[in-house]
């Protein structure tokens, strides 16, 4: 765990972020989707990302994972400014500091579910055996039957994904993570679980973003609630 | 004396031959391209040899002509010839006597001296030719000496045949520097290319001609689990008894009857006369 | 941390029509570099000027060698530029057959660089050519089987090896998976992000295929009409192209 000791701060920091979209194949249409938007995270803090549908919450998550480009403003993340960075820092970041569950499962045709989850901690350098063994660990908690380690995850239903895709998320210990509904389409049982695993983050200092449609999970593991309608551009004039 | 000039060619043409050879002296195992003449004999027959050997022949010179290691045969009967008639030069059998020999796909067995000359019949100069069809190519992998395909020939006879399969053209790599084919002589003969007189290579149809100063380093290319082996049949001369040279094997009759004698015809003599006699063979008075 | 390659102001002309212009960028050592664009986009053009098969009219291309450091190859002499070659670069063609010798053994090919490099000893040459078969995925019987005998992949994967056997730190790579079909496609890329993963190679990946790069590189270059015209996070310039023809090729992809 010294990659954790080697960052000074888990922290992540928004601070006058906005962004348009501008659609040159329709007619160059501009459509701004954020203007001014701030937000700090504390190592061990949970967020949450609340407004309507379309305010907001996954292009702002998108943007501090800098899978969406701001056009104004600054994100920090463990010191390091998204907005700015490298593509090669960005993506060593990715690797040590910041972890994505997305909504949607994307992997590799053909590669076992096992070597799915087990990959962010190969890419790490993590004994092949080792990180397996993490991935078989995490694949067994989220009640992912042994059997259907060796598959590929893209024949799976769609809870199932979501569960190898949560699994990996969490198969290195992050500094901070970014949690697109993490709990949608699952039952009882394995939302539990996964409310579980991101306590156990929280509990070791992890900054933790999270957009939930479950209120009960939010009001369970989030210390406070971020409204994105609040950096709703008004209608240009 | 004829009407034709000094062995054939006009002075021009030797002279053009003569430069192409010191280049070639040089730059050892470097292939010179030169403009080769039409000869009175077809492209396949020596023409490149005999082009050599023209351009080296002084009058005082003695010439031997071997084919496959013997005198007699058509070829080298032929070839002595014409230059008996073009050039006049004193003949010879006998390899001691020669001050210039022509050879096609043999190196005599007995070791040649400095004031000696052996001109090689080439019919394909290029060593790497077989793997690399592009003249293009081929100039360019000598000269940034890139060999990497040679020993990939050989590591493809290993890896079919369980050993180094070429038994003749075996390539060398000359002077640490250039990879050459010394014609296609029996791999036996690679070790001799070590030695006191100068060699020069002509290829007539290909219009190259190459040379081997003397004592240079000829190193016959292999693998160090591989090493290179100088290897001929495992018997005697019938006639002669030598244990050391080259052997013709000779379908005696229906009968699977066969017997082995030496491939050099002058050595076999030499050795005959001077008292050995091989299992076929006969005492001969001296 | 000194860049692998930079490459700056890159230029081919044919002519009066450009072939590729203005090209700027560094490669650091384990990037995986993607360029991407439609035919006549310049990228086959670039990749083959950055990799000395083509001569820029204009620019340099600064690779950090092991023995002198940083050196402009483009000026470079043709031996030292061919050691490169077979040395430190890798190529990967898109017809396997470009990239390899039809008539020699799958061991052969694959020790050719070895020998080419000064390797002698047969058996060590072979077991390294055994081991790496072994890494594509292509059966240890198989190497002395001619590459004309193989699959479209497995010459591919042979190609790979062959390429890769030195441990090159750089490796161009021309539509890789281009004439494989879906299945076999999706072997190579597997292969090819592992091998690129443990063995922390750069590489600069010229295709059409998005799902390629989206898969194997971490950065992007979208080229039209010879001209780069974004450039980025492989994930944000396919996410949140900015550029008028980065979205329209985005766009363009079907959903299946």
């Amino acid at each position: 765990m010294s990659i954790l000791t080697k960052k000074k701060s888990a922290m992540i920091e928004v601070s006058g972020v906005s962004k348009s979209f501008v659609l040159h194949n329709q007619g160059s249409a501009v459509i701004p989707v954020m203007a001014g938007a701030e937000l700090r995270v504390a190592a061990g803090e949970c967020v949450a990302l609340t407004g309507a549908s379309g305010a907001g919450k996954s292009t702002l998550m998108r943007m501090i994972y800098g899978n969406y480009r701001a056009n104004a403003g600054r994100i920090m993340v463990g010191g390091t400014d998204i907005a700015k960075a490298a593509p090669r820092e960005i993506i060593a970041l990715r690797r040590e500091v910041l972890g994505y569950v997305s909504q949607f499962l994307r992997v590799v045709p053909r590669v076992a579910t096992l070597d799915v989850v087990a990959e962010p901690l190969l890419a790490l350098g993590v004994p092949e055996d080792q990180a397996r063994a993490r991935a078989a660990e995490l694949l067994a908690r989220l009640n992912i039957p042994e059997r259907l380690w060796s598959l590929s995850p893209t024949t799976f239903s769609g809870g199932e994904q979501q569960r190898v895709n949560i699994a990996r998320g969490f198969a290195h210990d992050y500094p901070a993570l970014l949690l697109d509904e993490p709990t949608a389409s699952l039952d009882p049982t394995n939302r539990a679980v996964v409310l579980g695993l991101i306590e156990a983050a929280k509990a070791r200092g992890a900054a933790i973003i999270g957009i939930f449609h479950d209120a009960e999970a939010r009001a369970q593991i989030c210390d406070r609630e971020e409204d994105v309608s609040a950096f709703t551009p008004q209608a240009a004039a | 004396m004829s009407d034709y000039n000094f062995a054939y060619l006009d002075e021009q043409t030797k002279r053009m031959i003569r430069r192409a050879i010191l280049k070639g002296l040089a730059v050892p195992g470097y292939q010179v391209p030169f403009a080769s003449r039409e000869m009175p004999m077809p492209y396949g027959w020596g023409t490149g040899g005999v082009q050599v050997s023209a351009a080296t022949l002084t009058p005082e010179d003695t010439f031997k002509v071997i084919d496959q290691g013997s005198d007699d045969t058509t070829n080298a009967v032929s070839i002595r010839k014409f230059f008996e008639k073009t050039a006049g030069v004193a003949v010879t059998e006998e390899t001691e006597k020669a001050s210039v020999i022509q050879t096609r796909h043999r190196i005599p067995e007995a070791p040649l001296r400095e004031d000696q000359i052996l001109v090689y019949q080439v019919p394909i100069p290029e060593p790497l030719r077989f793997l690399e069809p592009r003249e293009t190519e081929t100039r360019k992998m000598h000269s940034l000496e890139e060999y990497g395909l040679m020993h990939v020939k050989l590591y493809e006879d290993i890896s079919q045949h369980g050993a180094i399969a070429t038994a003749y053209a075996y390539p060398v790599k000359v002077a640490d520097r250039y990879v050459m084919d010394p014609s296609p002589i029996p791999k036996f003969d690679n070790p001799k290319l070590e030695m006191a007189a100068i060699q020069l290579f002509g290829a007539g149809r290909e219009q190259r001609i190459y040379a081997v100063p003397p004592y240079t380093k000829v190193v016959s290319l292999d693998f160090e689990d591989y090493p290179f082996e100088a290897t001929k049949a495992d018997h005697a001369c019938d006639l002669c008894a030598a244990e050391d040279s080259y052997l013709d094997e000779v379908i005696l009759d229906d009968a699977g009857n066969r017997m082995f004698v030496c491939s050099d015809t002058d050595y076999c003599r030499t050795r005959r006369e001077a008292g050995h006699v091989g299992r076929l063979g006969e005492e001969v008075a001296a | 941390m000194t860049p692998l390659l930079q490459v700056k102001g890159i230029e081919k002309h044919y002519g009066a029509r450009i072939g590729c212009a203005d090209v700027n960028f560094d490669l650091f050592p384990g990037e995986v570099m993607g360029i991407v664009g439609e035919s006549g986009s310049g990228k086959s053009t670039l990749l083959n000027c950055l990799a000395g098969h083509l001569t820029p009219d204009a620019g340099q291309v600064i690779f950090d060698t092991r023995a002198e450091g940083p050196v402009d190859t483009v000026t470079m002499s043709e031996p030292a530029r061919r050691m490169l070659g077979r040395t430190d670069w890798a190529f990967v063609h898109q017809h396997a057959r470009d990239g390899l010798r039809m008539n020699v053994s799958a061991g052969g090919n694959i020790g050719e660089r070895l020998m080419a490099v000064g390797a002698r000893h047969y058996g060590d040459i072979r077991a390294r050519a055994v081991d790496w078969l072994d890494r594509v995925e292509i059966a240890e019987n198989r190497v002395d089987d001619r590459p004309s005998a193989f699959s479209g992949g497995m010459q591919q994967r042979l190609q790979i090896a062959r390429n890769l056997v030195t441990e090159p730190r750089l490796v161009f790579m021309d539509e890789p998976t281009g004439g494989l079909d879906v299945s076999v496609q999706a072997r190579l890329l597997d292969l090819l992000r592992g091998l690129v993963r443990q063995m922390g190679l750069s590489a600069l990946i010229v295709t059409h295929d998005l799902a390629v790069v989206r898969l194997l590189a971490d950065r992007l270059m979208v080229m039209k009409d010879g001209h780069v015209v974004e450039s980025g996070l492989t994930d944000q310039v396919l996410d949140d192209p900015q550029h008028a023809y980065t979205q329209l090729l985005v766009s363009s992809v079907l959903q299946v």
